[in-house]
């Protein structure tokens, strides 16, 4: 799933502040599951929200919505009819929902109220942690279905570097080592030969610095 | 010869090397960089100049290469991939080879977050296993990777890192081997404290007969004071300094522990040289050139053989 953390919420109020009657979105998706952008958190930043403006002396007429998805159109247009009515909108959607929702309504302020994460798991509750970079040319089938690009802090291709020590990155305590972990993999599945193969350069124009990427499925269209 | 360079040169006649380094300053000073070529000159057959270490901003490597060529020594570049994608590197790989730079190091880099801005975005664009193979292939076929022939190949005598005491040591030694065959010359290891599981490392390499194909210069760093051996034990990722050498250097007065270091240094140097597979040392006196030629001297390995 995306997942994502609450902004600061003085930082909230303050991209609010020039407004007294807006739209707090969430969105049933990943920023659901992972506890940042639902419904709940819907009506939990709302309530705190309206109290500190009423304590600040500048009341806050809030609306809250709840959509299937912000990154899907059928959903995004169910706003249409009353967004016009609002000075704007915070959106605790990830950046791809709150971007949606600024292209389909360009005439109304759309505000980050979370900042997106990753591409991650949820390793318990109230852990996630990142799995996947989009990079757009997965190699999981000879990584011991681990990932270089994501869990190696230098994304790698033949490491581990000389910073692996017990197991643990040289970025922190609280980080594995991604090339041991795939070295353990491709050890129990008995593909070490994998290992020892030079890679060719990885081609990082499938990725997002090949520019802002699209795909098209003729088959669906 | 592959690139002609003196450190080729020496290796190729079969003397037991000396490289050493040196550090460019955290500023635009060049005489920060010729006092210390003064005190590096003579003792060795070439000298790394580092590339950002630890991720610490200081003059470039290929600066600090011409201001000690320009004293006559000879430079061995240090080049990591944390900072420059493949068109910066191949471009400075051949701006250095144009200025007259033929001894290469291919690293990786420590991750941005040691040095003093953390914040910066980092490349690994490519590997520094990559790097060997891109500057092979342009020196040796004479193209760029995309395929487009070079007007003029450069000369690199090209080398590598290797760390026997990272983990997993099990794969320690089949990476060395992948760079040496992504085309590694010579390589230079992580300082060694701990001789045991070197001489490990070093029979499991000999087994792969890498040091047939790879010219083995074993990295050594004399301690100041057992401060410092406690202090890189427990910050360094990577280094291996076992009690029993902490222990001795602990024994001495204050005073005397640096003395202490750089005799340790010296035996270390001295069982090195007897070992089958070593082709040359590699003295990292970090910040302490004044005593390069104590400790090389003392080694018995001064003067430096002149080779045709």
């Amino acid at each position: 799933m995306i997942t994502g953390t609450p902004k600061p919420i003085d930082e909230i109020l303050e991209m609010i502040e020039p407004y007294d009657n807006i739209i707090v979105a969430g969105c049933h998706g990943c920023v659901t599951v992972c506890r940042v952008g639902g419904e709940k958190e819907v009506q939990v930043l709302s309530s705190t929200l309206r109290l500190a403006r009423e304590a600040a002396g500048r009341p806050l007429t809030i609306k809250e919505v709840s959509l299937e998805r912000q990154c899907d159109p059928e959903y995004v247009e169910q706003m249409r009819p009353y967004v016009g009515d609002f000075d704007a909108v915070v959106s605790i959607a990830c950046g791809a929902g709150i971007q949606f929702l600024a292209e389909k309504f360009s005439a109304t302020p759309l505000l980050p109220g979370i900042n997106t994460g990753f591409l991650g798991v949820t390793e318990r509750q109230g852990e996630w942690s990142e799995r996947c970079q989009g990079c757009g040319d997965c190699v999981l089938h000879l990584t011991g279905g681990i990932c270089p690009v994501t869990r190696c802090a230098k994304s790698l291709f033949h490491g581990p570097c000389g910073g692996s020590v017990n197991g643990i990155c040289e970025v922190g305590k609280d980080t594995a080592c991604g090339w041991q972990l795939i070295i353990d993999r491709l050890k129990k599945l008995g593909q070490m030969e994998n290992y020892t193969k030079l890679k060719p350069y990885k081609g990082w124009d499938s990725s997002r610095d090949g520019g802002p990427r699209r795909i098209i499925r003729e088959d669906m269209i | 010869m592959k690139s002609g360079s003196n450190l080729e040169k020496v290796l190729a006649a079969g003397h037991f090397s000396v490289t050493a380094e040196c550090g460019p300053p955290r500023g635009a000073d060049p005489d920060i960089v010729r006092k210390k070529a003064a005190l590096v000159k003579g003792n060795v057959d070439a000298c790394n100049v580092t590339d950002n270490q630890t991720s610490v901003v200081r003059m470039s490597s290929l600066a600090g290469c011409m201001l000690i060529k320009e004293q006559g020594i000879e430079p061995l570049i240090q080049m990591v991939v944390r900072d420059r994608n493949r068109i910066a590197l191949q471009s400075d790989l051949l701006g250095a080879s144009a200025l007259g730079v033929r001894n290469l190091l291919c690293l990786s880099g420590d991750h941005q977050k040691f040095g003093d801005d953390p914040q910066a975005k980092n490349v690994f664009d490519i590997d520094s296993m990559q790097l060997i193979h891109l500057a092979k292939t342009m020196r040796d076929e004479g193209i760029f990777p995309s395929g487009d022939k070079l007007e003029g190949a450069p000369k690199f005598f090209i080398g590598c890192a290797v760390n026997p005491f990272a983990d997993p040591f099990e794969i320690r030694v089949p990476r060395f081997k992948m760079k040496a065959d992504a085309g590694a010359d010579f390589v230079q290891t992580q300082c060694i404290y701990n001789m045991e599981k070197f001489k490990k490392y070093l029979e499991l390499a000999k087994r792969e007969n890498l040091h047939e194909r790879v010219k083995i210069l074993a990295g050594v760093t004399p301690l100041k004071s057992a401060g410092m051996a406690k202090f890189m034990r427990r910050m360094v990722a990577g280094i291996d300094i076992p009690d029993e050498v902490v222990d001795r250097i602990a024994a001495e007065p204050k005073e005397k522990q640096a003395a202490k270091g750089i005799e340790m240094c010296i035996e270390q140097i001295q069982e090195l040289k007897e070992m089958e597979g070593i082709a040359g040392v590699h003295v990292m006196a970090i910040e302490w050139e004044e005593k390069l030629e104590e400790i090389i001297g003392g080694a018995g390995l001064l003067p430096r053989p002149l080779v045709q």
